[in-house]
């Protein structure tokens, strides 16, 4: 067996397959992190270049999909235990002033947390690359919507996003998305009579998740688990390009937690990973990608403190795991007295972002959603209660089917009292002290949550419905997008990295990852993670 | 409304499970005495057990199905077929396939203490009783827990889940593409009917 042959293996089962996790001779390029940023930047460059990746996580052997569907289904599996998440390799601690739920938010391993996501792949809007200018609060990235727009058609070329030019309030694109939107719900029709009455605009949602066959993958199949397993593929996740960076000649380590990167004053000269078996290698490149995403790449710059780092490597600035956000949720749901028809698919096809550029520095920006998946799942009810039979039945009918509810993300302002840190007194099964969490919303984002739920309680009131919940500011939760924690800045005395997403105090590292982000807009933030990794692999190809 | 093959092989599918290869593997094994016909509920299961101390197949699907005609709603038919083609994929000879035998057998070892006779020779009102007796109504599911819990996980959830990720059984809610179903993407836009 081969080298190459024996770590394609790991696919497999470790017991009856010997998989080579060595170190790569002569590597050009080392990436930490097989998440959309890392594959996709390993994908660009494995054609012409020696592409090393290396992954905490696992490779996941895609036959287990529908087992891991049934986990999403059962009680007794927790969000976590879909994708193996959790144990000491995912230990941390919370020390802010709202908890927040890291091991519910993210998935180590081959395809990263995209394994889990719900796939909605919006852009930035112009104005949230200069919200320090237009909005008057926040921080302006160093790029603007002009550099990322040729990458963003490009991410949604790779990442296979279906889509209609139908949204007024998006900014200008030079081309049609990949596939056809995906068509709007029954419910959306219920929520576009009110809409229409409120002079509230509803309009398509781009997703990465195939409306017709798209890269050798197959369509939707509804199976209606999007979040957090599709069984079919046909919602984007990250194996899709580790898989095709391994075919055009990139090698992927699996199970090999980068434990820290090996430096001098102005270079990497090695990541070190461990092993399953107890080892510990190095991996040595001329250049370094960081895409372990906006927990754990701060983390990894910490770990990696020296005599000339030592607050954290590429930590001139001191910025390094500061100004952590996530996008706040506002929701309203409730019933009405007609059938819905929800839950019949896992994702949304109709959203509002008429109010998004109403931002200032009051009020944040936000966008609204129509959800298809209001309400229960039947199945998952049926698995819980105390009754079977034709009660059970009655239960489920009574409890399914009139269900409307509409939710929206929030803009979170970087703050310093938001950050990543580690914790001294915890260390995970490698002996490194685990990531610290602090997490702080300020007022901004609050309010805004106010004025989302006031637009959403007015649709839902205009239905005719009967609201039974409200996540408002006392409610709120996160939506499971880490940004900020190795910003993005022309000041090497204000950021972590440069414009190209290069650190200012390493000439040969990247980050790729939205931790990169400035501010985080409130847009879901893959697609911009992936126009991102695809400009720094032109910039590592640039610089080789 | 009649349960059907294409509901036994939506539920298969909806937990990763695909019968056929595994059905024909195991019956070769089992030789001409394994009580390939069970599905049609003839075996009581009193005393079938193989060298392990635990019930055989035919066992496990007699007495599965005589839980699932307690489970079930009394609108549905086709019962005994669709849980016998369920269980032809999911006992696979998996861990999981092994935890259903070691509840079911469980199950049938209370039903003979406390009622004198293993599930499938019980009435429904006694097989009702005896899930309650169990615990298994209020239990939460849990594969490593206490014998209500796996009954929960592994008899009763299993028999559940299979019935409800199935066309006919979310359409018996209103609901013909439920979780677990690849459905399609059409349903979704459709109003009710």
């Amino acid at each position: 067996m081969s080298a190459g042959d024996a770590r394609s293996g790991s696919t497999g089962s470790e017991a009856v397959r010997d998989v080579d996790r060595s170190p790569v001779a002569n590597a050009d390029v080392c990436v930490v992190g097989a998440g959309p940023a890392g594959a996709l930047v390993a994908d660009r460059l494995a054609a012409d270049r020696e592409v090393v990746v290396l992954d905490a996580g696992p490779r996941f052997d895609p036959a287990d999909r529908l087992a891991r569907q049934e986990r999403a289904i059962r009680p007794s599996d927790a969000r976590p235990d879909v994708w193996d998440v959790g144990g000491e390799r995912d230990a941390h601690t919370n020390s802010g002033e709202r908890v927040y739920p890291l091991n519910h938010a993210r998935v180590k391993g081959i395809g990263g947390s995209t394994l889990h996501w719900q796939g909605m792949v919006m852009r930035l809007h112009e104005g949230d690359f200069d919200s320090e200018t237009e909005r008057g609060v926040g921080a302006d990235w160093p790029i603007d919507y002009a550099d990322l727009r040729p990458y963003y058609a490009a991410a949604e070329r790779e990442l296979g996003v279906a889509g209609a030019s139908d949204n007024p309030y998006a900014p200008p694109r030079e081309e049609p998305h990949p596939m056809p939107a995906f068509e709007p719900s029954y419910s959306d029709s219920l929520f576009a009579e009110a809409c229409e009455e409120l002079g509230i605009d509803m309009h398509s949602v781009p997703n990465a998740r195939n409306s017709e066959p798209y890269d050798g993958r197959s369509a939707c199949v509804g199976y209606g688990t999007c979040q957090p397993v599709c069984p079919a593929r046909a919602k984007y996740d990250a194996t899709v390009h580790a898989e095709r960076a391994e075919e055009r000649g990139a090698t992927v380590i699996d199970r090999a937690p980068v434990q820290r990167l090996e430096h001098d004053a102005d270079r990497v000269t090695a990541a070190v990973y461990a092993t399953p078996d107890g080892e510990e290698h190095r991996q040595a490149a001329d250049a370094f990608v960081v895409a372990c995403g906006g927990v754990e790449t701060p983390r990894l710059l910490l770990l990696s403190e020296s005599d000339e780092y030592p607050d954290g490597l590429a930590n001139s600035s001191g910025t390094v795991g500061k100004f952590f956000m996530d996008h706040l949720f506002a929701g309203v749901g409730g019933t009405l007295d007609e059938p819905t028809r929800q839950n019949h698919v896992g994702f949304y096809t109709s959203a509002c972002d008429q109010f998004y550029d109403e931002a200032d520095a009051e009020t944040a920006p936000f966008k609204l959603e129509f959800f298809n998946y209001a309400g229960p799942s039947p199945v998952e009810m049926a698995l819980t209660g105390d009754d079977w039979g034709d009660a059970l039945l009655e239960r489920l009918r009574d409890g399914y089917g009139r269900h409307v509810a509409m939710g929206g993300l929030v803009e979170q302002l970087p703050r310093s009292d938001s950050y990543v840190g580690l914790d001294p007194d915890r260390t995970d099964g490698h002996g490194n002290p685990v990531p610290e969490i602090h997490w702080s919303v300020g007022d901004r984002a609050l309010r805004t949550i106010e004025r989302a739920n006031e637009i959403q309680r007015s649709v839902l009131e205009e239905l005719g419905a009967e609201i039974e919940w409200v996540a408002g500011p006392d409610a709120t939760g996160p939506a499971y997008h880490h940004m900020g924690t190795t910003r993005m800045s022309d000041d090497p005395d204000a950021g972590v990295v440069d414009a190209d997403c290069r650190t200012h105090d390493l000439d040969n590292c990247w980050i790729a990852s939205s931790s990169v982000f400035p501010t985080s807009g409130a847009m879901n933030p893959t697609l911009t993670i992936a126009a991102l990794a695809l400009r720094v692999a032109d910039d590592v190809e640039r610089r080789l | 409304m009649e349960l059907t093959r294409r509901d036994a092989a939506a539920a298969l599918a909806a937990v990763g499970a695909t019968g056929g290869v595994a059905l024909a593997a195991r019956r070769t094994s089992d030789g001409p005495e394994s009580g390939g016909d069970a599905a049609d509920g003839e075996e009581g299961g009193d005393g079938d057990e193989d060298g392990d101390g635990l019930p055989d197949e035919a066992a496990v699907r007699a007495s599965m199905t005589a839980v699932a005609t307690v489970l079930y709603p009394s609108e549905v038919d086709g019962v005994e077929a669709f849980v016998g083609r369920f269980l032809d994929g999911r006992l696979d000879g998996s861990a999981h396939a092994e935890g259903v035998r070691t509840a079911v057998g469980e199950l049938d070892a209370t039903a003979r203490s406390w009622h004198g006779a293993p599930v499938a020779d019980l009435t429904e009102s006694d097989r009702d009783r005896l899930l309650r007796e169990v615990g298994a109504d209020t239990a939460e599911e849990d594969p490593d827990g206490t014998l209500a819990e796996r009954v929960r996980y592994y008899v009763v959830n299993e028999l559940l889940l299979a019935l409800y990720a199935s066309p006919t059984g979310g359409e018996l809610v209103g609901l013909e593409n439920p979780q677990g179903h690849a459905g399609g993407t059409e349903s979704y836009r459709r109003g009710p009917r």
